[in-house]
């Protein structure tokens, strides 16, 4: 076990460039398949420019356990020995590799393009296929029925059973980390705030973590604890919305509309702090852009009983209405096992009995002093990830209401100084989706060298396709609805 | 004066009919706070399609063309054999249910053959769903009706109806009556692609049985199929209307008229039902199809004994 090489940090504590050990590759993936196998998670793991044509592989290691991050660099050649097939977790990192650095890793089983970042190969990726018979395949997307976001699925039929489900994405890259590069500039925040719109204040805090570290911000009390409002009213709104979502499609009316109204209600809070529904514009390095006074905050206090009591009736109904039980249990099961082998996060892995939660395991910002109870379910399955959510409801709405009680006085920004250079920093949050990292390098002149963005649908579209084995092709809905997961997170 | 009854009979179906849709959205708005759209809506997205042109794709043949022609045929030809209540039907004769029942079938299969045609996954599984979906609610209306037969001792479906008097349920040949409706109101929701069996309003191919099938139908020929499945709706609910509203008053004006207010109140149901309940896994609906077919064997059993 060669714990010596790792460099350990934790979550959102800017470290200098120099004090990570540059690993031999062969060490590098020995450290990061031991380290996995003892229980962490990679959370990240990229290759960037280190300069002089040199390109550098880093990995961002989350122990649990430790509560800390372990970080390890090494030196990337023309290629490398593939990780995959010791950590089933970085399979979809090597393949972003190889396709964004043209690095190849030897070994690994099927390096398909993850986002189509050259037009001409849109979309055309070589699908795995069954033959036999009254085998069939079904292809969903990339223009779908409803308005939702572009992506492909590829079911591998028998009958009305699902054997295989193969989804490609890519069609919302953008090149939001590219655009990064060179930043912090006035920019750079709106690129943070649209890497997924549903998660804008979870990824504008990462980013701001990232800034603040580098630049030794200290965030006011009053600013941090505003930062957990907005976040957790995040959350409420997106997780109602499911909830409701989930409801629409196994065809029960009352509560997805009831839920509809909630998640708008919620949404409306978020505007009340800020102005935007969807809290852009909140979260700023050094702080919030915006302060409460004693009249929002009693507004706000008003809005949250009634979002209490209407939530509690339209959602509880779904637990007690036995044709929705008989659609939601036992169907899109992920053993934990698997959920941990591929890394899962958020909601999907705490549905699976995995007591995985950032705000917990690394806590940071307002969650070092108020702590949010770990919310779990054993089954695994969509009954499991929805009452997670109800669960989490819950408890967020019970932070945000103890927040605002007592706010702490003072400021709500603090200026940012000069940003560290040749330094590194990652920043973990957890967005309502699962953990965001934010992993943010520096080069010479206190600008990022580089910058790379993990959202929770990056680990969890796995999971969703496992979750989708040996289950009816008519429960697909469901069972993504369950996971709900951004499209243009993964694509960046 | 009968026939003059029965024309008039048809003639409200014709005009009615697509209303029924705009019932039981109504009652759906209702029990989920919304105010739904209006009442007509139906009448306005036929107008809307008769007015578009339609866009056949290249890998289709006449039948596709074929499909909803027949099946507006196919219904229109139903709704001449079912009576309305004490109403008889325009074309009643001895063993006119075989034809009802095979009409429905006929419509059903040329949707089907319509749906293979364009070569789609989606059309062709909703197309297996279909197939096998029906193949299981046929015997459940069959053996209502040869029930009904046994206890009216008619085999015209409007001899079968009109024997639906308040007395008649009043007697032991009653609960038999009772089970055959329950078993057509699954046969009803089920062959009108309503929850628990098929979700109308969803936009989730991979969930679907009847909408994934005329995906590709588009202008006249969609306006053709949302007409006649309006008209389905009607002909299948007037045998259920014709047990639940036995009003054999004698007057014809006042059995039509319970007839089809029996008909806008079996709308409102479907809308309750709808909201609240979720509809069922695949999976099991042939467990809930299979169900129908055993309370009509039941209704047969009570009216033979």
């Amino acid at each position: 076990m060669s714990t010596t090489c790792m460099f350990i940090t934790h979550n959102g504590h800017a470290f200098p460039l120099a004090d990570c050990p540059v690993l031999p590759i062969e060490s590098f993936r020995q450290a990061v398949v031991d380290a996995v196998a003892a229980g962490g998670r990679l959370s990240a793991l990229f290759a960037y420019p280190a300069g002089l044509g040199q390109l550098r592989l880093l990995a961002a290691i989350a122990r649990t356990e430790q509560g800390d991050i372990a970080a390890l660099t090494a030196n990337l050649g023309e290629q490398y020995l593939a990780i995959t097939p010791d950590c089933p977790q970085a399979h979809l990192y090597e393949r972003e590799i190889f396709e964004q650095w043209n690095v190849l890793p030897l070994g690994h089983p099927w390096l398909k393009p993850v986002r189509f970042p050259k037009p001409e190969t849109c979309g055309r990726p070589d699908f795995f296929s069954m033959t036999g018979e009254e085998v069939h395949e079904v292809a969903v997307g990339p223009v779908h029925a409803g308005i939702i976001e572009p992506g492909h699925f590829r079911f591998q039929c028998h009958g009305e059973t699902v054997y295989h489900l193969e989804i490609s994405l890519g069609y919302q890259h953008r090149g939001i980390e590219r655009a990064m590069v060179g930043g912090p500039t006035p920019r750079t925040i709106h690129y943070a705030e649209t890497i997924a719109g549903d998660s804008t204040a979870a990824h504008a805090a990462a980013y701001c973590r990232a800034v603040e570290a580098l630049g030794q911000a200290r965030v006011p009390a009053r600013a941090q604890a505003l930062r957990g409002v907005t976040l957790e009213l995040e959350r409420v709104a997106n997780h109602i919305g499911d909830l409701g979502a989930l409801a629409g499609d196994v065809g029960f009316l009352p509560t997805m509309s009831y839920c509809g109204g909630i998640r708008g209600d919620v949404l409306n809070m978020t505007a009340l702090l800020c102005g935007n529904r969807f809290g852009r514009g909140m979260v700023r390095p050094g702080g919030v852009a915006f302060d409460v006074d004693a009249r929002i905050v009693e507004q706000l206090q008003q809005w949250l009983d009634s979002t209490k009591r209407d939530a509690r009736s339209a959602i509880e109904l779904l637990w007690n209405t036995p044709s929705v039980m008989a659609r939601f249990d036992g169907v899109g099961i992920v053993p934990a096992d698997q959920c941990e082998q591929l890394g899962l996060v958020g909601v999907a892995a705490r549905a699976c009995g995995v007591a995985r939660d950032v705000r917990e395991n690394f806590p940071y910002a307002i969650y070092r002093f108020a702590h949010i109870p770990v919310s779990t379910w054993h089954s695994g399955d969509v009954f499991a990830r929805a009452y997670v959510r109800w669960l989490e409801v819950r408890r967020s709405l019970a932070f945000i209401a103890e927040q605002l009680d007592a706010l702490p006085e003072g400021c709500t920004t603090e200026s940012v100084s000069e940003i560290a250079a040749n330094h590194a920093v990652v920043t973990l949050i957890e967005g309502w989706r699962g953990e965001i990292c934010h992993v943010a390098i520096t080069g010479d002149g206190g600008r990022f060298a580089a910058y790379k963005v993990v959202d929770p649908s990056f680990h969890n579209w796995f999971g969703l396709a496992m979750a989708l084995r040996s289950q009816q092709v008519s429960d697909f809905p469901l069972c993504n609805k369950s996971f709900n997961l951004s499209y243009c997170g993964h694509d960046l | 004066m009968t026939m003059l009854a029965s024309i008039v009979h048809v003639m409200c179906a014709l005009l009615l009919a697509p209303a029924l849709p705009g019932v039981i959205t109504r009652v759906k708005a209702w029990f989920a706070g919304r105010r739904g759209p209006p009442l007509l809506q139906a009448y306005y997205d036929l107008w809307k399609l008769l007015h578009k042109g339609a866009v056949y794709s290249k890998t289709t043949t006449w039948v596709f063309v074929a499909g909803p022609i027949v099946g507006l045929a196919c219904a229109m030809t139903a709704l001449l054999i079912v009576p309305m209540g004490g109403t008889a039907g325009v074309l009643s004769f001895s063993g006119d249910f075989l034809l009802l029942a095979y009409l429905l079938g006929l419509m059903r299969f040329f949707t089907i053959l319509a749906a293979l045609d364009t070569g789609s996954s989606f059309e062709g599984m909703g197309a297996s769903r279909e197939a096998f979906y029906s193949a299981l609610a046929e015997p459940a209306l069959l053996l209502g009706l040869v029930a009904m037969t046994a206890q009216s001792h008619s085999l015209s479906i409007s001899g079968m109806v009109a024997a639906v008097t308040p007395v008649a349920i009043a007697s032991p040949a009653g609960p038999a009556l009772l089970l055959v409706a329950a078993a057509l109101l699954i046969v009803f929701l089920a062959e009108n692609a309503r929850i628990p069996v098929d979700d109308p309003n969803t936009h989730l191919e991979l969930t679907m049985i009847h909408e994934v099938m005329v995906l590709d139908h588009s202008g006249p020929d969609f306006a053709m199929i949302q007409y006649a499945a309006t008209l389905k709706l009607w002909v299948l609910g007037a045998l259920l209307v014709g047990i639940l509203v036995p009003v054999r008053s004698g007057w014809w004006g006042v059995d039509l008229g319970a007839g089809i207010g029996g008909m806008v109140a079996l709308a409102a149901v479907v809308g309750v039902i709808e909201s609240t309940i979720a509809r069922l896994r695949l999976v099991r609906v042939p467990q809930f199809l299979v169900a129908a077919s055993v309370l009509s064997i039941l209704a047969l059993v009570l009216v033979m004994r």
